[in-house]
């Protein structure tokens, strides 16, 4: 770390350094693009991944924060930027530089109003067109008169934006067509049963042959970054049941990690056992749909109602310890919420010894069926540098084979202790995809052998202050969802509220990267891609 | 040919003997009319009672499949189901639409329905149960079903989206090119028939099924005929037109109330016609399984009613279909294509050839 | 003409919970005394409705995955006949709103429920199609789908259990089944009756489609 300090400084007299977990460059707008060009393409550093993009509102400036990850020394570094100007904010794009970057940058547009110079794409995301103010500013003002639940329909347009800057430093703003004047546009969306929600896709075909995707999300945005900031935090832990609400223990148990590294709280060991195994539980549970609604939306509808049976079984186990089928609020700060229930092992057992028939059932019904083969070999290939670029995590990323399994990578709780192996797989194609999920199955499985007869006695929930305030200052922390890394970043006043929380899911850079896998491809490898995307859509809208 | 051991069941001499009263007490054109009110309205009714039979058919083997229960509430085992649906179909509101051609949006619904109504006249439903009989029943049979895909195209065309547009475009391509597939099966069984008279084609069958008569080709020709005919019903895992992940409905997408209930019942009813031929001309219509030689064997199975022979096997081979959908994913439209194209047209060409081959050097079962 | 307690099979008439409104249901329609023909037509036409209630496939979040349960050989919606989910709106019969509605959802929902044939019912399920739920503070969250489609019946929980939503159904078919057919459930006469509740939404309405209606199923 600090000779990768002592480079940067070397290279950009400009940058400074914070006090962060992560190594932080605080660098001026004007050079934020070389910067970061640097990191990634400096063979010492390859810092080749960009985890994401927070925007920020410091009341006095408005920014951002990249999170950048090396994917060959697993280093991260954050970089921080910012201009003064609060009415006409603009920063120099890194779209250029990671595909996602587009994405994000238009997130961070959409929030706090930052024009980025030179994305081709400025539009706003989540919120509409006519959208009256940028909500996570902190001068956003919140009466719903300026924007009130409306039943007409909203305002749509043609067009995007892109600021450039010519060589005399002067922004102008040009008009850029989404599709061709005489594209055959499909809306498919976001009531559309193959977009598992409410999700849109403007698609211009040429026969059944798909030229263009346009991304449209937000039939879901529920503000939950902004609801944080008026909770404290203990209240903000419920969010992460309704994000993903599959990976529910999954984005519990991030926050708490953030939460408790920033408070310095040790979690009991019984505690830590606790939560991967419910972590590894919800894994199995998650992937057993994503098996039955990506063979119902090929048109296998038996396989979804045979994998629900397992998932079934699994909800009952969470059931008697939780107190609930979907949104547990089980992880808290310190520990969990209760003990286990007194079945737990046995339940679990139970659940072990059924697994391995199932799979073998459902690789009968499905995975050699000469069908299912022809519609997913080779069908949307995502290679490992798009993976990279497009941020495309979890089961997905590796199945284009990129190791990105934060357990691995960055093994949190007690996953260093466990024996378990990363499922990589080189083709790239949905095939691999639905694979690695089936095998990923299997080494949860695993995991929970290891553990169930290995739950340490002792308490369960650490001594935590009624009224939790975490220092000033910031903490990222990231922890392996069900669909891949989740990212919780916090900022901190002192107060008992957060300043800013943001999240980092992974469903949002899989809907991203529809639009690159889905070219040239059928209608319907639409649906075997997205459904192998596995994307939910609250989780990317958030 | 000699049928006289079927006399218990022989509809036939109970028609006639119903044409005969008539005659006898009015005028024979007032008879004739007469006869054909009373076809019509028993052919409506069959037709309802049977549709809604495969619905309930459909719902609980699916659910069976799926380790369900099924519809158990409405009636004894969920009887009643069907009907349920049917009421509430029928007073559902019919959602007038914009910016359609109003005329062919109405048309095509009754299109769809019509053509399968068309085919159920020449089925062989029993002994001497038919409507019309003629020399060239099976031409007939399939120029009707061909009507069918008019009045999705039709449907798909005039509601002026672009889902069922392109539903319509698929079904356009998917159906003429599984029509050939069908048409070339049947034509391998007439070679071997040497009829296209439906009633001859199952009295030729009395014996022994065409299946087992006509060995390797007539097999050939059934697995091609049921693949083929199963994507002329638009049925799972050919039921792209109207692929729920991917076209919402697909054609029928804009259609409401008793319209919608028309493609509804003529997709069950298109099974149904589809099952009956498959059971016509592979194996004996209505004519009962025997075994030669097992005299005591062949008499119990001629007790049982030439009508029941026909519902089920029409009910067993539906169920294979039904099997189908439930357990296979969705074809891509290439592939769907490739697979007519490049590999069931060939075969069914060159099973054609040995067919007649078969028939003319004599190698089938007398 | 007589009409008698609104129960369903194997559930007794006590073990519901909000008997009120139906009796007060069945208190108008006793009022009214429509004749016996059309009063047995009636009842066989609201024994077709309320036995064949066909969902939309329409859900946003959380709710809609225990939806999906409720489909699975556990729950079993089919055992009502529920589960022929249509994913065209003209073909369905209610929408069973599973989930936040949002700002830009609003829209697309009204237009997805004016797309329902009548007579039609919506159900809002969970604690966010309720209230707003969670996150009725938020900025871009409509607090309860009540402003923007009539609702026939609340589920609560978050999300409700099957069980819930297998009970909130059997409610909306007994809704159905006390509801007068023939110059009752009419699409005008709902229509008035909505904008009497909800006059500030009169002016907004509009009878026609807009020239892109098919962009948005």
């Amino acid at each position: 770390m600090a000779n990768l300090q002592e480079k940067i400084a070397r290279l950009f007299p400009e940058a400074s350094f914070e006090e962060a977990d992560q190594l932080r460059v605080v660098i001026p707008d004007a050079k934020l693009h070389d910067l970061v060009k640097t990191l990634r393409d400096d063979s010492e550093m390859q810092f080749d991944y960009l985890v994401t993009i927070v925007g920020m509102d410091w009341k006095t400036s408005l920014g951002c924060i990249y999170y950048l990850m090396s994917t060959r020394s697993k280093q991260i570094i954050s970089v921080k930027t910012s201009t003064e100007d609060r009415d006409n904010p603009m920063l120099h794009s890194i779209a250029d530089l990671y595909r996602i970057a587009v994405f994000y940058e238009r997130e961070v547009y959409d929030f706090y109003g930052i024009v980025f110079i030179g994305n081709p794409d400025m539009r706003r995301l989540f919120l509409s067109i006519d959208w009256v103010g940028y909500p996570l500013r902190k001068d956003y003002d919140t009466n719903p008169e300026l924007n009130p639940v409306s039943i007409e329909a909203e305002r749509q347009s043609d067009f995007t934006y892109q600021w450039d800057q010519t060589e005399s430093g002067e922004v102008k703003r040009r008009e850029r067509r989404i599709f061709a004047e005489d594209d055959f546009v499909v809306n498919i969306g976001p009531q559309h049963p193959a977009t598992h929600g409410v999700l849109r896709f403007r698609t211009a075909i040429d026969g059944e042959t798909i030229k263009k995707i346009d991304v449209y999300m937000g039939y879901i945005h529920r503000g939950v970054e902004k609801l944080c900031e008026d909770l404290n935090y203990m209240q903000t832990l419920h969010f992460m049941d309704r994000l993903d609400y599959f990976s529910a223990h999954n984005y519990h148990h991030g926050l708490c990690l953030c939460i408790e590294k920033a408070a310095g709280i040790e979690v009991p060991r019984r505690a830590q056992v606790i939560r991967v195994m419910m972590d590894e539980l919800s894994r199995i549970a998650s992937h057993c749909l994503f098996l039955g609604t990506f063979c119902m939306d090929l048109g296998a509808t038996t396989m979804l109602f045979y994998t629900l049976r397992v998932r079934e079984q699994i909800l009952d186990i969470m059931e008697r310890t939780c107190g609930a089928r979907m949104t547990f609020n089980y992880d808290c700060i310190g520990g969990v919420m209760e003990d286990i229930a007194p079945d737990f092992v046995k339940d679990v057992k139970e659940l072990l010894a059924v697994i391995p028939k199932n799979i073998k059932e459902y690789n009968k019904i499905f995975t050699g069926n000469v069908i299912a083969k022809n519609r997913m070999e080779g069908v949307g290939v995502l290679s490992r540098e798009e993976a990279i670029s497009y941020s495309v995590t979890g089961p997905s990323g590796r199945a284009s084979g990129w190791a990105c399994d934060v357990r691995k990578t960055h093994p949190y709780s007690i996953y260093r202790e466990l024996d378990f192996k990363e499922v990589i797989r080189q083709e790239g194609d949905s095939m691999a995809r639905f694979k690695c999920r089936i095998d990923e199955i299997t080494e949860s499985a695993r995991i929970l052998e290891q553990l169930v007869d290995n739950i340490p006695e002792g308490e369960y929930l650490a001594k935590v202050p009624k009224v939790l305030k975490l220092p000033v200052g910031n903490w990222f922390q990231i922890v392996e969802g069900c669909r891949g890394v989740f990212g919780v970043y916090i900022e901190s006043d002192g107060g008992a509220k957060p300043y800013r929380m943001k999240f980092v899911t992974p469903s949002f850079t899989a809907a991203c990267v529809v639009d690159h896998i889905t070219r040239g491809q059928k209608i319907a490898d639409l649906i075997t891609i997205g459904g192998s995307m596995d994307y939910i859509v609250p989780d990317m809208d958030r | 040919m000699g049928n006289e051991q079927y006399t218990i069941d022989n509809f036939g001499s109970w028609t006639a003997a119903l044409d005969n009263m008539l005659n006898n007490v009015m005028p024979s054109w007032c008879a004739t009319l007469l006869e054909c009110v009373l076809v019509g309205v028993g052919l409506l009714l069959v037709y309802a009672v049977l549709a809604l039979f495969y619905i309930l058919y459909e719902r609980k083997i699916c659910a069976w499949f799926q380790c369900r229960l099924g519809p158990n509430r409405v009636g004894p085992w969920g009887l009643f189901q069907a009907f349920a649906d049917m009421f509430k179909m029928l007073i559902k509101e019919i959602i007038e639409l914009k910016h359609i051609d109003k005329f062919l949006f109405a048309l095509a619904p009754y299109l769809v329905i019509i053509a399968s109504m068309l085919c159920f006249a020449v089925l062989p439903w029993g002994n001497g149960l038919q409507i019309v009989n003629f020399n060239i029943g099976i031409f007939f049979l399939i120029a009707c079903s061909s009507i069918g895909v008019l009045g999705i195209l039709l449907a798909g065309w005039s509601s002026n989206n672009k889902f069922t547009l392109v539903g319509a475009l698929r079904s356009g391509a998917q159906m003429v090119s599984y029509e050939l597939s069908v048409g070339l099966s049947i034509l391998t069984m007439v070679a071997f028939a040497g009829t296209m008279d439906v009633n001859e084609i199952v009295l030729a069958q009395k014996d022994c099924w065409f299946i087992f008569s006509a060995h390797i080709p007539a097999i050939i020709a059934f697995v091609i005929y049921l693949i083929a005919g199963t994507a002329e019903t638009n049925r799972g895992p050919f039921d792209l037109p109207e692929a729920e992940s991917e076209l919402t409905a697909g054609y029928h997408t804009e259609y409401s109330g008793i319209h919608f209930g028309f493609f509804y019942l003529a997709e069950y009813l298109n099974l149904f016609i589809v099952s009956g031929v498959a059971a016509l001309m592979f194996f004996g219509g209505w004519m009962p399984f025997r075994v030669e030689g097992w005299d005591g064997f062949n008499q119990i199975m001629g007790y049982i009613p030439s009508v029941v022979w026909f519902l089920g096997k029409a009910f067993l081979i539906s169920f294979v279909i039904i099997w189908f959908k439930w357990t296979f994913p969705r074809l891509r439209i290439d592939q769907l294509l490739k697979l007519e194209w490049k590999y069931l047209l060939p075969i069914n060409l060159f099973n054609l050839v040995l067919m007649v081959a078969i028939v003319m050097l004599g190698w089938y079962i007398h | 003409m007589e009409v008698k307690q609104v129960t369903t099979k194997s559930m007794p008439y006590d073990a519901w919970k909000d008997n009120e409104y139906i009796e007060k249901l069945v208190q108008e329609l006793r009022d009214s005394g429509t004749n016996v023909l059309v009063g047995s037509l009636d009842k066989l036409i609201n024994w077709g409705r309320s036995n064949s209630l066909w969902p939309l496939t329409f859900a946003t979040s959380c709710c809609g995955i225990e939806f999906v349960s409720l489909g699975a050989a556990r729950f079993d919606m089919a055992r009502f006949g529920w589960e022929v989910a249509r994913s065209s709106p003209r073909q369905a019969d209610f929408i069973m709103v599973a989930g936040t509605i949002v700002n830009r959802m609003a829209p697309v929902f009204r237009r997805l429920y004016d797309q329902l044939a009548e007579p039609k019912y919506v159900i809002a399920c969970g604690s966010c199609a309720i209230s707003g739920g969670p996150f009725r503070k938020s900025y871009h969250v409509a607090k309860g789908i009540e402003d923007i489609v009539p609702v026939d019946v609340f589920c609560p929980g978050c999300p409700p259990r099957p069980e819930a939503m297998i009970y909130s159904i059997m409610q909306l078919s007994r809704k159905v089944k006390v509801e007068k057919f023939f110059g009752g459930v009419n699409r005008q006469e709902k229509r008035s009756e909505f904008f009497r509740q909800h006059p500030e939404q009169e002016a907004l309405y509009n009878p026609s489609l807009p020239d892109d209606a098919d962009k948005c199923d």
